[in-house]
């Protein structure tokens, strides 16, 4: 009994001292904190104020649009799942933009992780990654998450498809590496996988020499199509090309069109299907005015205008806002706004939250010279 | 100095209200040029800034752990004095501006930015950014016209009190943190109020000050000083902290009094101001308003830009970086609309601001009309205004007044 005592107590004992140290140092430079002034030295240790972080350790070309970015996690990194997706936060153009990606490798024995990155045109994050990213830069990291993962070996064969199209080739990569870089005959005995991966040529497709590598070892059949010349997949294409269809589970990955063909062609013969989304429904941005709904303790919904700063509809609604100089320059009616859009009335510049790619604590927005511009959520 | 519309000579009655429109586009042009080019560059210069500051305090307190070595002493106090003007000037106060918002910083943003100093950023956004920037030189809005303690303009009614206002203000310069921290209490105000009668909001914010200031003073007065003591520089370390303050209130101070304080900066009546002042109307009070120090690159950085007072006003929430490069195009606009672009060096300005703190704690006209001569009798005349009823006082000062446009009329 004594023992199992003694140890949380040695522990806290131990802990003692520090955090006493900790306090005295924070004391001494206080209004910041020890933590505050560690990050400009140690900006991936572990309890780093600014939160986890991870550094650029190589940027490595898929194809002429598409680059992997190996990333050191800091400290408190806690790990992932192969197919899981981390956000990543990155200063494009001085201006914090968080994005979601896959995580393209299984848990490596360097610590490692990476993203793969397809840069899409008109993308400000994709576009950095891929073409200005550079090794040594340090970009902000949450803890890995979704549950777009494998389950783990069992007893009998599983039998597995995956269907995945252009970069909805990420999570999967991840998972194939993981497995066969192990114990490859344990996998083989696991698992029975067929992959069918349309991309629109064949120099275009992410990880093509990797995954044809694979089907040439007879790891996993590869259905590799290429819509410049078999068009768009379609069921029909998939029935034709999986006879089995039916007794294999589902892992899709890609585009939103192909995502919502596949969950009505499963959904109609009660098959299971894993899915994985990165591009939560776009904001309609050209909406004139909008519901502004205030999250938290206000718990209101205002309909406002476009042409009315959010501020004065709140407050004409009766909601208790924070307001100070009413044009622009004071900050004190600034509020997080974690979804929807709104237009800056002095110069038309949109600002936009989408939930999972900004900051998860919203984006703030002075409400006194903002009009929504579409529906929004306001925490307040 | 006498409000704008109470002046003979007017300096914006060749203005149209079409004209004070077209002053506000174009200065929306210049802001929205700095919003279209602001970017990584800026980004890099902020958190250099802060990346700079930091070690700097760190590097200083580290070094006046051995201050009771002379060398150290003034290395480590030198080095914490800048450190200190940098995280109030050029960072606290400007990021607190949200002058860096855009970036979406969580660190480094006006809603969690907590700065070096006795008051609150609570307080001070409060009374600087709401009360200051929109009601700038307004008399008896902008209670930084005097700090609600002294008497800036003719049109204030003289009292004898003031004839201790070059004193005060040399107090509050010495102690200018506390003096900012009861100001954005508007502790005067509220003390005189019968207890029961303050607002839960003044007893809050007292509360959230004392807690401020005595955290302050502990890291500076206490525990900087106790981690010295191993080198016998306890005392050494907290005469340096101590110091490090004065030297940080004596300079923030002085600039802060070249803003607005200098001959020749404009007020304005309340009464003047329209219900609806437009965005034009607003700019053109800042742009008369202000005034500017010139000098080289370091001293813009070490007043946080603030030399820049007109481009600050003009655009509080723009990078503090940027105002150097938007500033020959505000002036062009000054002289195209042929107005005063208020510059001078540092220390004409400080002396400009105190002459005005000296000669406005005379009743009006009396510094004017009197020379090393008559000055026994100039002092006869003040003792007798000081001890004068209201009345009496009222005669005298208008035969003041008489002599010294007389004077002004004859040179």
């Amino acid at each position: 009994m004594s023992s199992t005592t003694a140890g949380p107590r040695s522990a806290a004992r131990t802990g003692r001292l520090p955090n006493r140290l900790r306090s005295l140092l924070d004391a001494a430079v206080t209004p910041l904190t020890v933590d505050d002034l560690l990050d400009h030295f140690a900006p991936l240790r572990p309890g780093a104020a600014s939160g986890l972080k991870g550094r650029i350790e190589a940027v490595e070309a898929e194809t002429a649009d598409a680059a992997t970015i190996v990333i050191k996690p800091g400290r408190d990194w806690a790990g992932h799942i192969p197919g899981q997706y981390v956000r990543v936060g990155i200063d494009v153009d001085g201006v914090r933009l968080w994005r979601t990606y896959s995580l393209t490798h299984g848990p490596r024995p360097d610590g490692r992780i990476s993203i793969t990155v397809k840069a899409i045109p008109g993308g400000a994050v994709s576009q950095y990654l891929v073409h200005q990213a550079r090794v040594g830069q340090m970009l902000h990291l949450a803890q890995a998450e979704g549950d777009f993962v494998l389950a783990p070996p069992r007893a009998e064969k599983q039998k597995l498809l995956m269907v995945t199209a252009g970069s909805g080739i990420t999570p999967v990569i991840g998972m194939l590496r993981n497995l066969y870089s192990r114990n490859e005959s344990v996998a083989r005995a696991a698992y029975d996988i067929v992959l069918v991966h349309s991309a629109m040529k064949r120099d275009e497709v992410i990880f093509g020499a990797e995954l044809r590598a694979h089907a040439e070892a007879g790891r996993l059949r590869l259905v590799e199509r290429h819509t410049d010349t078999d068009g768009l997949l379609t069921t029909d294409d998939l029935e034709a090309e999986v006879p089995d269809l039916a007794e294999r589970t589902a892992y899709a990955c890609g585009p939103a069109g192909l995502l919502d063909t596949l969950e009505a062609f499963y959904d109609e013969r009660r098959l299971t299907l894993h899915t994985e989304r990165f591009r939560p429904t776009v904001v309609d941005v050209d909406a004139e005015g909008g519901t502004v709904t205030f999250t938290g303790p206000s718990g209101a919904t205002v309909e406002a205008d476009g042409s009315v700063p959010i501020l004065d509809a709140a407050e004409s609604s009766g909601v208790l806002m924070p307001s100070g100089c009413r044009m622009g320059i004071c900050m004190g009616c600034v509020l997080p706004m974690t979804s929807g859009a709104v237009r800056d009335l002095r110069n038309g510049e949109l600002t936009v939250a989408v939930p999972g790619e900004t900051d998860p604590g919203g984006v703030k927005i002075q409400t006194c010279i903002s009009a929504a511009a579409g529906d929004c959520q306001i925490d307040h | 100095m006498t409000t704008v519309t109470n002046k003979v000579d007017n300096p914006i009655a060749h203005l149209t209200p079409e004209d004070i429109e077209a002053i506000g586009a174009e200065l929306d042009a210049i802001r929205q040029e700095v919003l279209d080019a602001r970017g990584e560059k800026d980004a890099a210069y902020i958190r250099k800034m802060v990346d700079v500051q930091r070690k700097l305090e760190l590097g200083s307190r580290a070094v006046l752990l051995a201050s009771v070595f002379p060398p150290a002493w003034v290395l480590g106090t030198a080095g914490l004095a800048v450190a200190k003007i940098l995280e109030n000037m050029e960072i606290g106060h400007n990021v607190m501006h949200g002058q860096w918002d855009w970036m979406r910083d969580p660190k480094i943003h006006s809603t969690t930015w907590e700065w070096d100093n006795a008051s609150t950023a609570d307080g001070w956004k409060h009374s600087h950014n709401e009360v200051h920037h929109t009601y700038t030189n307004i008399v008896g809005k902008d209670n930084d016209l005097g700090y609600g303690i002294m008497r800036v303009d003719e049109e204030q009614r003289w009292y004898p009190a003031y004839l201790a206002q070059p004193l005060w203000n040399f107090i509050n310069a010495c102690f200018f943190e506390y003096g900012i921290a009861a100001y954005d209490l508007e502790l005067g105000r509220n003390l005189r109020l019968p207890k029961e009668k303050r607002s839960e909001e003044f007893k809050r914010n007292l509360k959230a000050t004392l807690k401020k200031v005595r955290k302050q003073a502990t890291k500076d007065y206490v525990v900087n000083p106790v981690l010295a003591a191993p080198t016998g520089s306890f005392l050494p370390a907290l005469a340096a902290n101590f110091t490090a303050n004065l030297i940080r209130n004596l300079w923030s101070h002085s600039v802060i009094m070249c803003g607005h304080f200098p001959e020749g900066v404009e007020t304005f009546e309340l009464k003047s101001i329209p219900e609806k002042e437009t965005r034009g109307e607003w700019y053109l009070r800042q742009m008369l308003g202000s005034a500017n120090i010139s000098g080289s690159k370091l001293m813009h950085i070490m007043t946080g830009n603030l030399s820049h007072q007109i481009e600050h006003h003009l655009f509080p929430d723009l990078p503090s970086s940027r105002y150097a490069e938007v500033a020959p195009k505000v002036k062009a606009l000054f002289e195209k609309y042929d107005l005063n672009y208020h510059e001078a060096p540092l220390p004409q300005q400080v002396y400009s601001a105190w002459h005005r703190v000296v000669r406005l704690s005379f009743p009006n006209g009396w510094l004017a009309t009197t020379n090393a001569k008559n000055l026994p009798s100039q002092l006869k005349l003040l003792f007798a205004m000081a001890t004068a009823d209201k009345r009496k006082r009222r005669v005298m000062q208008r035969l003041l007044e008489g002599e010294a446009r007389k004077l002004a009329q004859a040179a």
